[in-house]
C-alpha cells in the first residue's frame, strides 16, 4: 500500500536570525497542533525545528544572519514532514552528526535532539548545489 | 529579560522564566556565571520555563561545571515538564541534582 499524498501546509521563509526563532516556533506550535499531534509531540516537533535553525544560523551561516532560512511543512495522513533549507556553504556531516553527550557543544546536542524527537532526519545538500536541506518527518499516532 | 534572583538561607535562587533559547541563553549564561562566581549554592528554579533547548542547557551544564570547580553547588528546581524532557533527552537528568522544590533542595544540601 502506498503512503498517502502528502498536503503543502506552509512555505515560511525568515532571517537566520536567533531573536526570530520565538516567532517561528510559535508558528510551528500552530502547525503541528493544526496536523493533529497532543502537547507532548507538538513540543517534540517545535523543539526539533528550533534545533535545526539553530544549526543553521550558528554553522551554515556562522551566526551572521543575513542568510533566509526556509521552512516547508507537509500534512499527510499519517505524518508531518518539515524541511528546512538554508543556502550557506555545505555543512560538514562531522558538523550535524549527533556527539557524544558528555561533550557539551550546542551542534551535536541540537542534532542528538532531532534524532531522538522525529521519526526520520535527513540532512542533504540541495538539490540546486547551494545550501543544505534537513528534511525531518513525525509520524501520528493512529486513531484510537 | 532579567531574570529573578533572591537569597534563601545564604543560597542564590535564580527564577527562569518563558523560553530559553539561542537568543536568550548568552543572558541566562552571564547571569548564572556571576550567581556561581559569589561561591554560594545556586538554585535555579525551572518551574515557569515553558522552552528550553540544546543551547540553554549548555548554559546550565557550563554553570554547573563552574560551580563544581569553585566548591559550591548548582541544583535545578521545580523543573517543568518540557524542561525535565530535554534533560532526559540529552541524559543529564542524572547529572544535575533535581529537586521539587526550594525547601527539597535546601534540605539536600545538608
Amino acid at each position: 500500500m502506498n503512503a498517502p499524498a502528502p498536503e503543502y501546509l506552509l512555505e515560511l521563509r525568515f532571517p537566520a536570525q536567533a531573536n526570530r526563532m520565538v516567532l517561528v516556533r510559535d508558528i510551528v506550535r500552530s502547525a503541528a497542533r493544526f496536523c493533529g499531534f497532543d502537547e507532548p509531540a507538538t513540543q517534540d516537533i517545535v523543539l526539533a525545528v528550533g534545533e535545526a535553525c539553530q544549526n543553521v544560523i550558528l554553522h551554515a551561516y556562522e551566526g551572521r544572519g543575513d542568510g533566509p532560512i526556509l521552512l516547508d511543512i507537509m500534512d499527510s495522513a499519517d505524518r508531518m514532514i518539515l524541511r528546512v533549507t538554508d543556502f550557506g556553504p555545505a555543512v560538514a556531516p562531522t558538523v550535524v552528526q549527533p556527539r557524544a553527550l558528555h561533550d557539551l557543544r550546542p551542534g551535536g546536542l541540537g542534532t542528538h535532539f532531532i534524532h531522538k524527537l522525529m521519526d526520520t532526519a535527513d540532512f542533504t545538500r540541495s538539490p540546486t548545489g547551494v545550501g543544505n536541506v534537513l528534511q525531518m518527518t513525525k509520524k501520528k499516532e493512529p486513531a484510537k | 529579560m532579567t531574570e529573578a534572583i533572591r537569597e534563601v538561607n545564604g543560597n542564590l535562587v535564580v527564577t527562569l522564566t518563558g523560553e530559553i533559547d539561542l537568543d536568550r541563553a548568552p543572558a541566562v549564561r552571564r547571569q548564572l556565571l556571576d550567581c556561581v562566581k559569589r561561591q554560594q549554592d545556586v538554585l535555579v528554579d525551572l518551574s515557569a520555563v515553558t522552552y528550553i533547548d540544546s543551547s540553554g542547557i549548555a548554559s546550565l551544564v557550563e554553570a554547573l561545571q563552574w560551580a563544581k570547580r569553585r566548591g559550591s553547588d548548582l541544583r535545578l528546581v521545580a523543573v517543568s515538564p518540557q524542561a525535565l524532557r530535554v534533560f532526559e533527552l540529552a541524559r543529564l537528568d542524572k547529572v544535575f541534582s533535581i529537586h521539587p522544590t526550594i525547601d527539597a533542595a535546601l534540605a539536600a544540601a545538608g
